[in-house]
């Protein structure tokens, strides 16, 4: 009989007994939609974690200076000054280094016109837009001529913007920073707050020779961003500028470092693997929501059998071979299963939606786990579906055309 | 009609039953020979074996011992599934209670056997159309098994039983569910099917009413026949 028959006969029984078909692929239904919702949380949720860990930086690692002990009082780490910009060219130079940035930072009053507000001013390189992920919605970031001719522009950040120039374009004007004007020439995207509860947005960044020769009067630097070229170099770039350094710094031995080199790695590996797990866990509850499902299938289709046994014995009779009411009753199953699978996957892509708008994260539905999860609901069909079927098919037809 | 080859030929045809730890017999060593174009009843009370004999020649069921051809073939030989294509080329089959597939139209009941016997869809189609005129309900071929009457399903029953133009219909009490009007119109329908079409037919039936439609008597009692006969000798009106 060909496959078209066969599947055929199958969906005219299920069309006979509608309600029993549509309660019984409900198991399934809810299995597949549990899978693909899962799935694509997981995934939505991961995406999430992952784009924040992006969004503090490219690879990022950075080097602050250790602390230093006067008099017995030990300072904190960043306290010292021992880092120059040189100490960043010479990183630059360092195999699967993509980016980096020296920094600068003060805290001090601006003012412009009648306006004034206190923000974080921040000297770095051209190349900290890059590192920091962070693009301009107005104007220019300033240019590497700019740092070597420790220029006075700067760009601000919105929340500057803000509470200095309510209502104007800054593009063009004077900030006075310490009573050193600058020319701002850019703004900053919006940011919103950091993981740590600051407003990014409250900022002014200038070129790192600016601020260090007209503002702090220093030759060190409090910080080197630096941008690995891919996040699997992170650790050995670490390792580099640790050695680096050392050298740089004429550190020997046991010698305590004057530096510290840190990465958002370890945070990045801990919030994947709490991904993993939560995704395995989510996919387990799904798998076991889909074997409910097919048990769901083999008890129906058992009742099924029991149910139409005369039916069955009148098929053998006219000359259904065993085989045929076999594939018979599996492909029911299977067709079942997979009406089952593809209502499931439609209802789970609408939840994944639902999910996805709630949460406040890309919607992402892996197709790999709708395929799959497809192709489990239909081979949950014939697994399920075979004892019931093979029952059928080994059925006496005498007794079974007697049955009452 | 001796010169072809018998559809039927048992030769000392035995079934035994296992029934609580008690061999029952069945079958007591049958010979029979039904030759083409037969209309054959098939007589006796109930428990005389003739249901068991029925099955048996209509190779839902194996003998215990004794040699049973089909048209020839020894069916001794053959596996379920060469039995299995016999039944839906060969073998046409009518029972007390119709065995329609429900919610199904009466064509779709009638094509059943020709799905496996693997005839292409226009053709099934075409030759359920003519089976349904040739029992004389061509009109009803939509209507739903559900929606007709008893004497009405039963001739969906023959026309599913001779679509395949088989060599043999087995009838199983056709009438016993019906009441004296249909019971006669059925019989009548196998008469017509038998003279005019030529089927072979074998029935059987406690009625002698509807025995009295056949060609010839075989009485049955305690799994032997006991009597083989023309109707006229048989059932002397």
């Amino acid at each position: 009989m060909s496959l078209r028959t066969l599947l055929r006969i199958a969906w005219e029984a299920l069309v006979r007994n509608r309600v029993r078909s549509a309660l019984t692929i409900l198991g399934v239904i809810i299995g597949v939609a549990a899978v693909v919702v899962t799935v694509s949380i997981g995934a939505g949720a991961r995406a999430s974690v992952q784009a924040s860990i992006t969004g503090l930086g490219s690879n990022l690692i950075i080097v602050i200076p250790g602390n230093v002990t006067l008099s017995g009082v030990r300072t904190g780490t960043g306290a010292a000054s021992t880092l120059t910009p040189d100490d960043g060219l010479a990183i630059a130079k360092l195999p699967h280094v993509a980016a980096v940035s020296p920094g600068v930072g003060i805290r001090t009053q601006v003012i412009a016109g009648e306006n004034n507000w206190s923000t974080t001013i921040l000297g770095a390189a051209p190349t900290y837009t890059y590192i920091r992920q962070w693009s301009l919605s107005a104007g220019s970031f300033f240019t590497d001529t700019d740092v070597a001719q420790s220029a006075k522009v700067c760009v601000l950040g919105q929340t500057v913007v803000d509470n200095v120039f309510p209502g104007a374009s800054p593009i063009g004007k004077t900030v006075l920073i310490r009573n050193v004007p600058f020319t701002v020439i850019g703004v900053l995207s919006v940011r919103g707050q950091s993981a740590s509860g600051q407003d990014q947005d409250d900022t002014i960044i200038l070129p790192y020779t600016s601020a260090m020769q007209r503002l702090t009067g220093t030759i060190f630097v409090s910080a080197i961003a630096v941008s690995a070229d891919d996040a699997d170099t992170i650790a050995p770039v670490e390792t580099e500028i640790t050695r680096l350094l050392e050298q740089r710094h004429r550190i020997v031995g046991d010698e305590q470092d004057d530096f510290n080199v840190r990465s958002l790695q370890d945070i990045a590996n801990a919030a994947a693997a709490t991904t993993a797990v939560m995704e395995y866990l989510l996919a387990g509850v799904a798998a076991v929501s889909l074997l409910v499902g097919g048990i769901g299938i083999m008890n129906i289709m058992l009742v099924s059998v029991t149910e139409r046994t005369r039916e069955i014995g009148l098929r053998i009779a006219v000359g259904a071979r065993g085989s045929a009411i076999l594939e018979q009753f599996l492909i029911e199953a299977v067709v079942l299963a997979s009406v089952g699978g593809a209502i499931g996957i439609a209802l789970g892509v609408a939840g994944a939606a639902a999910v996805a708008t709630f949460g406040h994260w890309p919607m992402l539905v892996p197709l790999d786990a709708v395929l799959l999860a497809f192709a489990f609901s239909a081979l949950t069909g014939v697994f399920f579906g075979y004892y019931p079927a093979s029952k059928a098919a080994h059925l006496n037809p005498i007794e079974a055309l007697r049955f009452e | 009609m001796s010169d072809a080859v018998p559809v039927v030929r048992l030769e000392r045809l035995r079934k035994l039953y296992q029934l609580a730890d008690q061999p029952t017999v069945a079958l007591a060593g049958v010979d029979l020979t039904i030759e083409r174009g037969e209309f054959v009843a098939i007589m006796g009370a109930s428990g005389s074996g003739k249901s068991t004999l029925l099955h048996l020649i209509g190779l839902l069921d194996r003998p215990t011992s004794g040699r049973y051809w089909f048209e020839g073939n020894d069916v001794a030989r053959l596996d379920a599934d060469a039995l299995a294509d016999l039944r839906s080329r060969r073998l046409g089959f009518v029972f007390q209670s119709y065995n329609l597939l429900p919610r199904t139209s009466a064509i779709e009941n009638v094509e059943l056997p020709m799905l496996y016997a693997g005839v292409p869809d226009d053709e099934r189609r075409e030759r359920a159309r003519s089976a349904l005129a040739i029992v004389g309900i061509a009109e009803l071929a939509q209507h739903e098994s559900n929606q007709m009457s008893g004497g009405q399903q039963q001739r969906v029953a023959i026309a599913r039983a001779l679509v395949n133009d088989p060599g043999l219909i087995l009838a199983d009490e056709p009438t016993g569910a019906l009441d004296t009007t249909s019971s006669h119109e059925i019989t009548q329908l196998f008469r017509r099917l038998n003279a005019e079409h030529g089927m072979t037919i074998l029935m059987v039936t406690h009625e002698p009413d509807v025995g009295r439609a056949a060609q010839r008597i075989v009485t049955m009692r305690d799994g032997a026949i006991v009597s083989d006969a023309p109707v006229a000798e048989a059932l002397p009106v």
